[in-house]
């Protein structure tokens, strides 16, 4: 093995990621939800099979979690519910860790005028209510789910780009950016080797974060009827379509509900326990 | 043969008061020149905040100086652009003076020693592994080090790896920022001795820089010591230790303790050093000065020459001494 090996990852942050007991639920959690979207997938159960003399029905060993108002599975539509979930939930953080970490290694490695004008469009992003904001861009649009992955992700990189841009501030002068810069370093080797690596964990953790997020804001969406539009199932559409039979039918809201919570729940335990591991002071 | 030359070196920062408006600028670097031969080490002293740092910074180019001119090797480095500047940078490297801030967490120390081989393509790949491993050796670490990460070693440990990646590019000027202040007492011994060692081995220069003497007094051919951004006195460490012409000098030399419980105490300076936003009239030094008189406090003083290659800025040279413990030699 060579001795130039340099691997961070692999050398310490599994071994810390795997003591910690809160990370692995976390992580469980997570793994529990590709393990759903990937039975809707492989399965060929039809979430949008009606059959009305079924409808309404409470969880049974035919139908785990109930039946809806049209006779359909709840426990099939959760599945390719988690499905859409975790495709909003990736694609539209990693659209805005994107767009964050461009914009705020920019403005914080360069300073000057190019800060002053990212950060000011930041401040002005900011001034938006993002939920009206998004409210507002999907009535022109067509409430497809691409369209809603998209404005999530341009509406949420403000708060990476400021992570990112205070980390940039405080690494630029660090002693050990200095020394590279010493050496001839380039610009992009002392962004991308030792800049961004080490501002890389507050910016991870804010992406798991933020994927609990985003998949709250489909889930809201979907709920207000211009999110994820039925027939497809999301757990957003689900919780709406049981809000009228809650007294009756508790099973149609309850499990969807149930699914956002743990879901978000399971990301945030994920995120924080990344953050410990990749804390390099931090030993065990 | 004069390897470095800095001539009316000049930086000043922007004191921002609330909501970005300039309040004051804080000079931190005020018309300094100096000039250091080839295989010659240079001491610069002076306390905390003085500009020390800042100056060897101007020097290497991490900061751009207001104006001055920094020549190496006859080649003005301040007009070079950052392209141009990139290949001049191997002949001139930094040791710093936290060793837990100056090596990146992320890299493995072979990572980190390999790297200045891979930015001026010093070696082929398939030799990189062997010069690091040479590297390591020299400085006193053993070749499985290479694949540990920084925060496995000790300050001793870590500082030996900052000083084998400045060696790494076989630079002709290191600027020693400081670089055993962070140490405990006996490993500063040692760095200090792997310092000598190269500097002998290699013909190299150094540019010393340190808060107190009492470091310096053992490594240093010259000594400037410095006093809120202004060189004060300049002259030969022997010289300087014989017969010290300027009031900081021989407060800082009252300063250095002795190991010999009959001797004086060492005698701090009293005073707090002025702010260098509101720096005091005349000569900078005058509120802290015993010799201070109405002169002192209306005019500053210029940098003169005394003798031979002994340069003094103070009204009362001559009366400088008075104050001086003798201590005798340990």
């Amino acid at each position: 093995m060579s001795v130039l090996r340099s691997s961070f990852i692999r050398d310490v942050v599994w071994q810390r990621l795997r003591h910690n007991r809160m990370a692995l639920v976390g992580a469980f959690i997570v793994l529990v939800m590709f393990v759903m979207a990937a039975a809707a997938s492989l399965s060929n159960l039809d979430p949008a099979a009606i059959n009305i003399s079924q409808s309404l029905l409470p969880p049974s060993a035919t139908h785990p979690l109930g039946t809806d108002d049209l006779g359909r599975s709840v426990l099939v539509r959760m599945l390719y519910g988690a499905r859409i979930s975790l495709l909003v939930g990736f694609v539209a953080v990693g659209i805005s860790t994107l767009i964050g970490i461009v914009c705020g290694s920019l403005a914080g490695y360069y300073g000057g005028w190019i800060d002053a004008l990212i950060m000011r469009f930041v401040d002005i992003m900011l001034c938006f209510p993002t939920f009206f904001l998004i409210l507002a861009v999907i009535a022109f649009l067509d409430p497809s789910i691409w369209n809603i992955m998209i404005v999530i992700g341009l509406t949420s990189w403000m708060g990476v780009a400021r992570l990112t841009r205070a980390e940039f501030l405080s690494l630029r002068q660090r002693d050990f950016v200095l020394a590279a810069q010493a050496l001839g370093a380039s610009d992009a080797r002392l962004i991308f080797r030792h800049i961004l690596p080490n501002a890389m964990s507050p910016v991870l953790v804010s992406a798991t974060l933020g994927v609990a997020g985003a998949i709250l804001t489909e889930s809201a969406l979907s709920f207000l009827g211009i999110g994820v539009q039925p027939p497809t199932p999301s757990w957003g559409n689900m919780l709406i379509t049981g809000k009228q039979t809650l007294g009756s039918a508790w099973w149609l809201s309850v499990f969807p509900g149930l699914a956002i919570l743990i879901t978000v729940l399971g990301y945030n335990l994920l995120g924080e326990g990344i953050r410990d591991a990749l804390d390099p002071r931090l030993k065990e | 043969m004069t390897l470095l030359e800095v001539k009316n070196l000049r930086k000043s920062f922007r004191v921002n008061a609330s909501l970005g408006r300039p309040a004051a600028r804080l000079v931190a670097v005020d018309d300094v020149s100096f000039y250091l031969n080839r295989g010659e080490i240079l001491g610069l002293v002076g306390e905390s905040g003085c500009g020390k740092s800042t100056t060897g910074k101007l020097i290497i180019q991490l900061q751009k100086a207001d104006s001055g001119q920094v020549f190496f090797a006859g080649e003005e480095l301040t007009h070079l652009s950052p392209r141009q500047l990139r290949t001049h940078r191997k002949r001139v490297q930094m040791i710093f003076q936290d060793p837990f801030s100056s090596l990146n967490p992320r890299m493995t120390v072979g990572a980190i020693l390999s790297e200045p081989f891979v930015i001026h393509k010093l070696a082929p790949a398939r030799e990189i592994n062997d010069r690091v491993i040479e590297l390591l050796e020299q400085v006193g670490l053993s070749p499985e080090h290479a694949q540990r990460y920084p925060h496995e070693f000790s300050g001793g440990q870590r500082q030996r790896v900052g000083i084998a990646r400045a060696l790494a590019v076989e630079p002709d000027l290191i600027i020693a920022d400081e670089p055993v202040s962070a140490l405990d007492l006996s490993v500063q011994a040692q760095v200090i001795n792997l310092l000598k060692r190269i500097q002998q081995e290699r013909g190299l220069s150094y540019l010393f820089i340190a808060h107190d003497l009492a470091v310096i007094e053992h490594v240093s051919d010259r000594i400037a010591v410095m006093y809120l951004g202004k060189i004060v006195e300049l002259t030969s460490a022997a010289e300087l230790y014989k017969n010290p012409r300027h009031p900081y000098t021989e407060a800082l030399m009252n300063a250095v303790p002795t190991p010999d419980p009959d001797h004086p105490r060492p005698a701090a300076l009293t005073g707090e050093i002025p702010s260098p936003i509101n720096p005091p009239s005349g000569c900078y030094f005058h509120p802290r000065c015993p010799y201070a008189d109405q002169l002192c406090r209306q005019q500053a003083p210029p940098l003169s020459e005394l003798g031979q290659d002994h340069l003094v800025a103070c009204h009362h040279h001559s009366k400088v001494g008075k104050y001086l413990l003798h201590k005798r030699p340990i």
